[in-house]
């Protein structure tokens, strides 16, 4: 990597309550990088955002990068009550005024801010909404909206797309990817379906059990690769432009049972 | 109805009532979206058991009621937990543990200084009994309060809305929230020296909730429960002066009228919010 890396993890390992869950994971994002982190729910996904966020404290290894301590974060779970008295626009004013003391005064500069960040993630029609009202495509937008306002150069989402339908999938992998070249943003997706990123990914982090598969796509989701981390056989199917990947399993009665693996 | 204004028991009660009623408003909203309503009203009862105390040592019950709120928000603080389920636990055993206070310290209010309205002014308020010296004390814990909230008035909201944003924004929710119990405290203070510590509640949750109904914005919330909180208060005494001829020779109490006009308020932007 010639330039230096927005974001470096080296040897990382992580206990939660004297589990370990992850173990020794290293890979680094160039700026501009797209990277997906692929794996099924409860392989380590947020474990591993949280402790690059500092939320957790690992037990070994290092992260560092340029970006660091600058990040936008999207959470996974946010559900904002339908009471709260904020707007679409007043939160993503707050990502860039959320840490700031004193009453908000009205700020010309601040407020085109908003309204380009608003139109830049297409959510200029329900701006004056309140966020308790937005559906599951809209928050998301928001949200994008609120931790890119401040212009970081490091984006994690964790688990963006597991409640949008198709349509919102593809308008927010667009918009991403979209943000990623234009802006030279590093973003780090996390998703139990890689199918929907196949065609953004620069990198892939494929977690199972706690440790990590890194590199290019094409390297990594590999019948002996993905076999390898797992600790057993799986196959890696291409059908139609989508990758499956499946665990076949034990003969049940007879019939072949066939374990999709996310 | 001249005589209202020129009295100075009735001056007195305005203007401690209309600190008490903005501060608790304005502080009210915040506690509603950070679902702390009931911390907040075990606040204000667990200060109960500082207004009997300062009955029974003879300093002003202010002293009593601010000292036991702090007190109580550093408590709320220290066993705080993240979970709302277990916070609504550890809030319901420290609010019985101070009633239970209150209870004894009352006991000795009446039965060893024989001061019968102790029981009476602490826990439902004595708005024509306040003495005018509090009138400043008063509000400056009411401009402090007020000021308090403004100053961190944004890091307040994220951390309402999205905690684990703010921690990644750099502000720590731990702080806001420890703060935003302090400036309850305060208000608590106010509030109880008005309509008493059991009924602070109808003060600080009722406006709030009644204008997050009726807005989208937090401003506009704010300054709308403050205006509810207002009118509550001083509508309250106007009614409870001209009481004195509903039956002669009483005034029925202030915080009657204070709480039933704050309940009406909530009913009413229900059927406004509801139309919307």
């Amino acid at each position: 990597m010639l330039t230096a890396p927005a974001l470096a993890v080296n040897n990382l390992s992580v206990s939660l309550g004297g589990r370990e869950v992850l173990r020794d994971i290293s890979f680094a994002l160039a700026p501009g990088e797209f990277c997906g982190l692929i794996g099924a729910n409860g392989s380590g996904k947020t474990t591993l955002l949280r402790t690059i966020l500092g939320f957790e404290a690992p037990s070994a290894g290092t992260i560092s990068g340029q970006g660091r301590g600058f990040a936008g974060y999207v959470p996974q779970k946010f559900s904002p009550d339908p009471d709260m008295p904020l707007r679409a626009r007043d939160f993503v004013e707050l990502g860039l005024t959320g840490s700031k003391l004193g009453l908000p005064l009205p700020n010309k500069a601040r407020k085109a801010a908003v309204e380009a960040m608003l139109a830049a993630v297409d959510a200029t029609g329900y701006a004056d909404q309140r966020i308790g009202s937005l559906s599951g495509g809209q928050l998301q937008r928001v949200l994008i909206a609120h931790a890119l306002i401040r212009r970081p150069k490091l984006l994690f989402l964790d688990e963006p797309l597991a409640s949008l339908d198709l349509r919102a999938i593809a308008e927010v992998v667009d918009l991403l990817r979209r943000l990623a070249r234009e802006q030279k943003i590093a973003i780090l997706i996390s998703a139990h379906d890689m199918n929907p990123l196949l065609g953004v990914m620069d990198q892939i982090v494929y977690l199972a059990h706690g440790r990590a598969a890194t590199g290019a796509t094409s390297d990594v989701v590999r019948t002996e690769v993905l076999s390898r981390l797992y600790g057993y056989h799986i196959d890696v199917i291409r059908v139609h432009g989508r990758i499956l990947v499946v665990a076949a399993g034990e003969h049940d009665h007879g019939r072949p049972h066939v374990e999709a693996i996310p | 109805m001249l005589g209202f204004f020129t009295s100075s028991p009735v001056q007195t009660a305005l203007a401690v009532s209309a600190g008490a009623a903005i501060v608790s408003a304005v502080i009210g909203v915040f506690t509603i979206i950070r679902g702390q309503s009931f911390a907040g009203h075990a606040l204000a009862d667990i200060s109960s058991a500082g207004g009997a105390a300062a009955y029974l040592v003879g300093v002003s019950p202010m002293l009593g009621f601010l000292g036991v709120a702090v007190i109580g928000a550093g408590a709320l603080e220290v066993l705080g937990v993240k979970r709302a389920a277990e916070r609504d636990l550890v809030t319901g055993i420290v609010l019985g543990a101070g009633l239970g206070l209150t209870a004894l310290l009352l006991y000795f209010d009446v039965t060893a200084r024989s001061t019968t309205g102790a029981a009476v002014s602490v826990m439902f308020g004595s708005m024509f009994a306040i003495p005018p010296a509090i009138v400043v004390p008063a509000l400056l814990i009411g401009a402090g309060a007020v000021g308090a909230t403004g100053l961190i008035y944004r890091p307040l909201l994220l951390c309402a809305a999205a905690p684990e944003l703010a921690a990644v924004a750099g502000v720590s929710p731990r702080l806001i929230g420890f703060l935003h119990l302090l400036i309850l405290a305060l208000a608590v203070t106010l509030s109880a020296m008005t309509v008493g510590a059991i009924l602070s509640t109808a003060l600080l949750i009722g406006p709030a909730a009644a204008a997050l109904r009726l807005t989208r914005q937090a401003g506009a919330a704010i300054a709308l429960a403050a205006g509810i909180g207002l009118v509550s208060a001083w509508g309250g005494i106007a009614l409870a002066y001209e009481s004195y001829g509903w039956t002669p020779g009483r005034t029925w109490p202030v915080s009657f009228f204070i709480v039933t006009i704050v309940f009406a308020f909530y009913l009413l932007s229900g059927l406004r919010a509801r139309a919307a």
